[in-house]
């Protein structure tokens, strides 16, 4: 089988803390910490197994930079067969629609019997998958936590619904599938791993060896566009204790003493 | 002003809260809106459906089809392709089901796509202003979007309340004709009940819950003597679970249980809506 996994390289938010830079218009990007998007990282491991149990080749995408890159590397150190950067100085400002549309140029060129994504991005809208699949007129499930290879060119897979309860499924390949956190547990990579994968060479791709349409992507394509960002306003109802740490626990005894919670 | 579509989500014939929170959001696009909710599904429960929601909207488009008795999102769309005008507002909840129609809706009828929308501060010309957040919340974006074309937005459950007015008396009109076959790809199997766990804490009148703050599984054991201390479960957010710390019965959020302590500790979470839509 083949299978593509398509991934983002994300500032993480488990090692920083987002701020509004001085301007205003965008975040503080000096000293973040950037990292592969979370669910992309368990789409990649829940690619490497199937392909291992099933058989086949893992591809990892990502349409970005060359900064792009190390993440391509990281997921190729965890077990992906080749990573693809797709770049281009048009691609650039590009909404989900725009994201959508070049990937489905390179999976035209290509063959892959599964597409994979993360369920969403930390600054996305879970909206790439779908669009693609839609795109492709492949099918497509989201919040997907189980996948199991049938016969005949078909998958069984469960989708995560309310009240941690999963709706099963019954999907047709070539498909598309966006993957929820907690689907298996990614591997670990360490520096030798990515050490081994340093000097590969990583193809790259533009808007001509695609034949994308360059008005039709990027800023110029976006119908979509972030304006500014802006801290939400704080909420009421929050106190900040302060004081010792015996004090803060002394007073928040109190309070929830105070407020019925404990006796 | 494009017409507004509001898709309500439905079970068991009965809507679900965002059905009127949808008409809420259509008041925030253009307040002399007349929205039109469209129900899709099959049977009395549809009946049922359209029924309870005359109050709330002007109009409701029913679409009866067998195919959609339970709603497969790609049924659903080829559905709502062929009753719904080009150019339109669509409104979908941003639900385990908004997710897997609304991105594919957007392109099949060739319109703009905004996700998870929290607030919508009206329409400038052929531009839609909006509001989202990024990085769990930590951080939110003012959105611009050209609604030339029509556009699909996903809006966060909760966010949009309705202000009181005088009730509707909306005309149920029968969009069925307008759907015949349609198929799809995918075919929904059953549903799987989660299995319960240990301890139920939905029914604890003390939790003290751990996210992904508590850093490491060695630590869940503090919280834990906490816990035992105060009369308390440990309960978590989602990732606590991902990393396989404490079981999926643990967790706290729309994709968990809903829980209605009389005292919740919550320790190194960052309160995504996600975790906050289980208390």
């Amino acid at each position: 089988m083949e299978i593509l996994v398509c991934v983002r390289r994300v500032p993480d938010t488990s090692e920083n803390e987002i701020q509004l830079n001085s301007a205003g218009n965008d975040i503080e990007r000096d000293d973040l910490v950037y990292s592969v998007n979370e669910p992309d990282n368990y789409a990649v491991e829940e690619a490497i197994q199937i392909a291992a149990n099933a058989g086949g080749n893992v591809t990892v995408v990502t349409v970005g930079t060359d900064e792009d890159e190390e993440v391509l590397r990281r997921e190729m150190a965890m077990g992906a067969n080749q990573g693809v950067l797709i770049t281009d100085d048009a691609f650039s400002g590009s909404d989900g629609r725009g994201i959508a549309t070049i990937l489905q140029a390179f999976v035209q060129k290509n063959h892959y019997d599964l597409i994979l994504t993360g369920i969403q991005a930390e600054d996305g809208g879970a909206q790439v998958g779908g669009m693609l699949a839609a795109l492709l007129d492949y099918p497509f499930a989201s919040l997907v936590n189980s996948i199991s290879v049938l016969d005949g060119d078909k998958l069984k897979i469960s989708r995560e619904i309310e009240g941690g309860n999963r709706e099963m499924n019954e999907i047709d390949l070539p498909c598309v599938l966006s993957i929820q956190t907690g689907i298996n547990e990614p591997r670990y990579v360490g520096m030798r791993g990515i050490r081994q994968v340093a000097s590969v060479e990583i193809p790259t791709f533009g808007a001509s060896d695609l034949g994308v349409d360059s008005a039709s992507v990027g800023a110029a394509g976006a119908k979509v566009k972030r304006t500014d960002y802006f801290i939400p306003a704080l909420g009421k109802g929050a106190e900040m204790l302060q004081g010792s740490q015996e004090e803060i626990i002394d007073k928040l005894i109190e309070l929830m003493k105070a407020k019925g919670g404990l006796n | 002003m494009a017409r507004i579509f509001a898709y309500i989500v439905h079970k068991g014939g009965v809507a679900d809260d965002s059905a009127v929170e949808l008409a809420a959001a259509a008041k925030k696009t253009d307040a002399g809106a007349s929205p039109i909710a469209v129900v899709t599904g099959w049977g009395p429960e549809l009946d049922a459906v359209c029924e309870s929601l005359r109050p709330s909207y002007s109009e409701i488009w029913k679409v009866a089809n067998q195919a959609i008795a339970y709603p497969n999102a790609e049924l659903v769309r080829q559905a709502l392709v062929k009753v719904i005008p080009r150019d339109s507002i669509v409104l979908v909840p941003h639900s385990h089901f908004g997710i897997d129609l609304a991105p594919g809706l957007s392109i099949k009828m060739n319109s703009a796509f905004v996700s998870d929308v929290v607030a919508i501060d009206g329409v400038d010309g052929t531009a839609l202003k909006l509001v989202r957040q990024e990085f769990g919340g930590q951080i939110s974006a003012h959105v611009g979007c050209d609604i030339s074309s029509g556009v699909v937005l996903t809006t966060r459950p909760g966010a949009f309340k309705l202000q009181e007015g005088a009730p509707l008396s909306g005309a149920v009109v029968d969009k069925s004709a307008e759907v015949s076959v349609i198929t799809a790809k995918r075919r929904y199997l059953e549903t799987v009940v989660a299995e319960a766990g240990d301890v139920d804490i939905t029914k604890q009148a003390v939790l003290v819950s751990v996210g992904r703050g508590i850093q490491e599984k060695d630590n869940i054991a503090i919280a834990q003597e906490l816990a035992d201390i105060m009369g308390a479960v440990v309960s978590c957010s989602r990732p606590v679970v991902d990393a396989k710390w404490l079981p999926k019965s643990r967790q706290v959020g729309s994709s968990g249980q809903t829980v209605k302590p009389k005292v919740y500790m919550a320790c190194g979470m960052s309160g995504s809506f996600q975790h906050l839509a289980g208390l």
